[in-house]
């Protein structure tokens, strides 16, 4: 799995960061997104698509 | 029926307290862009499906600019949608994005879970408080109004002692038909002195809350925001933190103990914490307004062109029960996921708070959960009543023993 964000679009809510905290962190000074882990292993799969499913800006892009 | 008879007015009564109106399910399946009266006599036009919802509200095309002349008022006394002083926020666009940018990293997911032991203690003194009293006790009034203000007063730097001011200026705001034109004016001027005065007294000796940061920028050419701004954005903090969650407490533990399967199946599994606060917030038939759009250029909905001048209202609740966009819509299930619900709103606007709000949300249960297994409603949910009036639905209280 291959994870990308697009920041311009991120509104900052957090939502991915409380779902996966080993894959996307935000930026302190201005809570946008950042990625920890671009590849995230198996484990983390579930908690990665429900972020992607759930982000409220369309975000995050998942290839599989 | 003449077109004229056919227009619905809006919003909906619902039948009972936690339950959507049937009107909802027929204007998904056969009207998905309805024509509407608001309680100012003014139309409207209603979207209650997932998909159409969805896209408007993230469709910048689709403005915030209720103050246009030709924008539909939803109540003949204004209240916060037509308020002037909502559009001192930047509505949209890249000075939209900037102001959210230097807000938003309050409520970051790391800074929420720092703020939750904080908030975990707030909640469990209230508790005790209210046990103290005896039951039955009100947890609207003992618990879900005063943890929020507790903790977004903290954020703001106010002290939560000014908590029940601050209940009635939102009110005014939030509140589309219960106070006269000039009783909403009067209180927004108060509020407004209030936070003046408060914006120039940390500006003399700042601190480390939220307006003391964002003072501390600078101005707009530093890259900050004006004192204006500033002030209105103390305000809409403190409205939009403030109602929205606490009634969100009272429908969500109401919702969970309307079906005693549904505290037991938490009792048992309290990991299943963060999926049911996110159905609570979908299944929520009682949130309110809706939001509410305005069209500067002709623009097309499902099909439907929508001519210039238009005013949309998107119905999240009705969306959130679309049988297309969720498996067993009308089931409440605490372990849906992924669960993309549109309590928050969607795109660039969507709720800059949720981060905030869901751990509030997840702290109260997770504290009554532990606190009071025995909770349960004094009253039949049949009993329960919403709040009339309200751009923000609720209930007007909700009695529990334990
Ligand atoms: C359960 C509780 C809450 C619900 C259901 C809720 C709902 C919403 C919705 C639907 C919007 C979108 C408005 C639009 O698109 O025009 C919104 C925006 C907003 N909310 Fe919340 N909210 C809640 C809690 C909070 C909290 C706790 C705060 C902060 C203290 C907050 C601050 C805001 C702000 C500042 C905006 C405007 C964002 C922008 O325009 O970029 N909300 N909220
Ligand atoms: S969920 Fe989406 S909008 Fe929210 S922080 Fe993550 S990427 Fe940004």
């Amino acid at each position: 799995m291959k994870v990308t964000v697009d920041e311009d679009k991120c509104c900052g809510a957090g939502q991915c960061v409380l779902l996966a905290p080993e894959v996307f962190d935000q930026r302190d000074d201005d809570g946008i997104v950042t990625l920890l882990d671009p590849e995230p292993g198996a484990d983390r799969h579930a908690a990665v698509r429900e972020a992607a499913a759930v982000c409220p800006t369309s975000a995050i892009e998942l290839i599989e | 029926m003449s077109v004229e008879e056919q227009v619905l007015h809006y919003p909906i009564p619902n039948d009972a307290a936690l339950d959507p109106p049937a009107e909802w399910e027929r204007l998904r399946s056969t009207c998905p862009v309805a024509h509407v009266t608001l309680p100012s006599g003014d139309r409207a036009t209603l979207l209650t499906r997932y998909e159409d919802v969805k896209q408007v509200l993230a469709d910048p095309r689709f403005t915030r600019q209720l103050t246009a002349p030709d924008a539909a008022r939803l109540s003949a006394e204004g209240g916060l949608f037509n308020n002037e002083m909502s559009q001192i926020i930047p509505d949209g666009g890249e000075e939209h994005q900037r102001w959210r940018r230097l807000v938003v990293k309050w409520f970051t997911a790391r800074r929420m879970a720092a703020m939750r032991p904080a908030m975990t203690r707030i909640a469990e003194d209230l508790i005790d408080d209210m046990v103290k009293r005896g039951a039955p006790g009100d947890l609207r009034a003992d618990f879900g109004f005063p943890l929020p203000v507790y903790v977004i007063c903290d954020m703001l730097g106010v002290p939560a002692a000014d908590r029940d001011r601050f209940s009635y200026w939102s009110d005014t705001l939030l509140n589309l038909t219960r106070y006269k034109k000039a009783e909403t004016e009067a209180a927004q001027g108060e509020f407004f002195q209030y936070m003046s005065d408060h914006v120039t007294a940390r500006r003399r000796q700042l601190g480390d809350d939220l307006l003391s940061e964002l003072i501390a920028v600078g101005g707009p050419e530093d890259g900050g925001l004006t004192d204006l701004q500033i002030l209105v954005t103390g305000m809409a903090l403190l409205v939009a933190g403030h109602e929205t969650t606490a009634n969100m407490i009272g429908k969500m533990v109401s919702m969970l103990l309307a079906d005693r399967d549904r505290w037991e199946r938490l009792l048992a599994d309290p990991s299943l914490i963060r999926t049911t606060v996110e159905e609570s917030l979908r299944f929520d038939a009682n949130s309110g307004f809706g939001l509410p759009r305005y069209l500067p250029e002709e623009t097309e909905v499902s099909g439907t062109v929508l001519p210039r001048g238009t005013t949309v209202v998107c119905s999240m609740a009705a969306a959130n029960r679309d049988e297309s966009a969720f498996e067993a819509a009308d089931q409440m299930d605490l372990s849906r996921s992924p669960n993309p619900h549109l309590a928050f709103g969607a795109g660039a606007h969507s709720c800059l708070g949720q981060a905030l709000a869901r751990t509030e949300l997840q702290v109260v249960l997770e504290v009554l959960l532990r606190k009071l297994p025995t909770l349960e409603l004094a009253v039949p949910v049949e009993e329960l009543e919403p709040v009339e009036g309200l751009a923000v639905g609720g209930l007007r209280t909700v009695p529990v023993r334990w």
